[in-house]
C-alpha cells in the first residue's frame, strides 16, 4: 500500500465532511435535523468504505459498504416512522 | 487502459467534492427542510460518482460498484421523501412562511380516512 496525493486528498476531504456533519449532529435543535445529519453521516460513510477498499485493495470492503448502506436506510426510515407518530 | 483511470480519478475528485458540499449544506441551513434538500440530493450525486468512479479505477470491480450505485439511486431520495414526512407531521414549519402549504389537504383527508 502506498499513499499518493490522490488518496490523502480524498481521505481529507472526506474527513472534513464527516467532522462538519458531525457537528450538525451535535448541536441540531430537533430531533429531525440529528435524522437528517445521521442519513448524510451514513452515506459520507459509505462511500468512504468503498474507496478504503480500493486503497486496501480487498474486494469484500465492497461488501460490507453495501450491508452498511442498507443497515443505515432500514435505522432512518424506522426513527422517520418514530417521529412521524406511527410506531 | 490508462484513459479509465484518468476518468474514474476525476470522478472520485467530483465525488469527494460532492459530499463535502453536502456536509456543509446541512450545517450553514437554516430549517430542517433546506437540510434535507442539501444534505440528500449532493450526496446522491456525490456517492454515486465516487463508488463508480472506484469502479473505473478497478474494472473487475465494476459490476458490484454498479450494484452499490443503483441502491444508492433508489434509497437516498426514498429516505429523503420519509424524512420530509415525518418533518411535517412533527409540526415542524418552514422558516419562510408565505402561506403556501399543499401538502395539507392531502393530510387532512388522510387523517379523515383513518378516523
Amino acid at each position: 500500500m502506498e499513499l499518493n496525493y490522490l488518496y490523502i486528498t480524498v481521505l481529507v476531504i472526506l474527513s472534513i465532511a464527516f467532522i462538519i456533519g458531525m457537528l450538525r449532529f451535535i448541536k441540531g435543535p430537533t430531533a429531525s435535523d440529528r435524522v437528517v445529519a445521521l442519513d448524510t453521516i451514513s452515506i459520507i460513510a459509505t462511500a468512504s468504505l468503498v474507496f478504503m477498499g480500493y486503497i486496501f485493495n480487498r474486494y469484500i470492503y465492497l461488501d460490507v459498504a453495501l450491508i452498511y448502506g442498507v443497515l443505515g436506510f432500514i435505522g432512518v426510515i424506522i426513527i422517520a416512522r418514530y417521529l412521524e407518530g406511527a410506531l | 487502459m490508462e484513459i479509465l483511470k484518468y476518468i474514474g480519478i476525476g470522478l472520485v475528485l467530483l465525488g469527494s467534492i460532492f459530499l463535502l458540499l453536502g456536509a456543509v449544506g446541512i450545517y450553514r441551513m437554516p430549517d430542517v427542510y433546506n437540510r434535507l434538500q442539501a444534505g440528500t440530493k449532493a450526496t446522491t450525486l456525490g456517492a454515486m460518482s465516487l463508488i463508480l468512479g472506484v469502479g473505473f479505477m478497478e474494472p473487475e470491480w465494476l459490476v458490484k460498484t454498479l450494484i452499490l450505485v443503483i441502491f444508492i439511486g433508489i434509497a437516498n431520495p426514498l429516505s429523503s421523501h420519509v424524512l420530509a414526512r415525518s418533518a411535517y407531521k412533527n409540526n415542524q414549519m418552514p422558516i419562510i412562511k408565505n402561506g403556501i402549504d399543499a401538502y395539507k389537504k392531502i393530510n387532512d383527508s388522510e387523517k379523515s380516512e383513518e378516523n
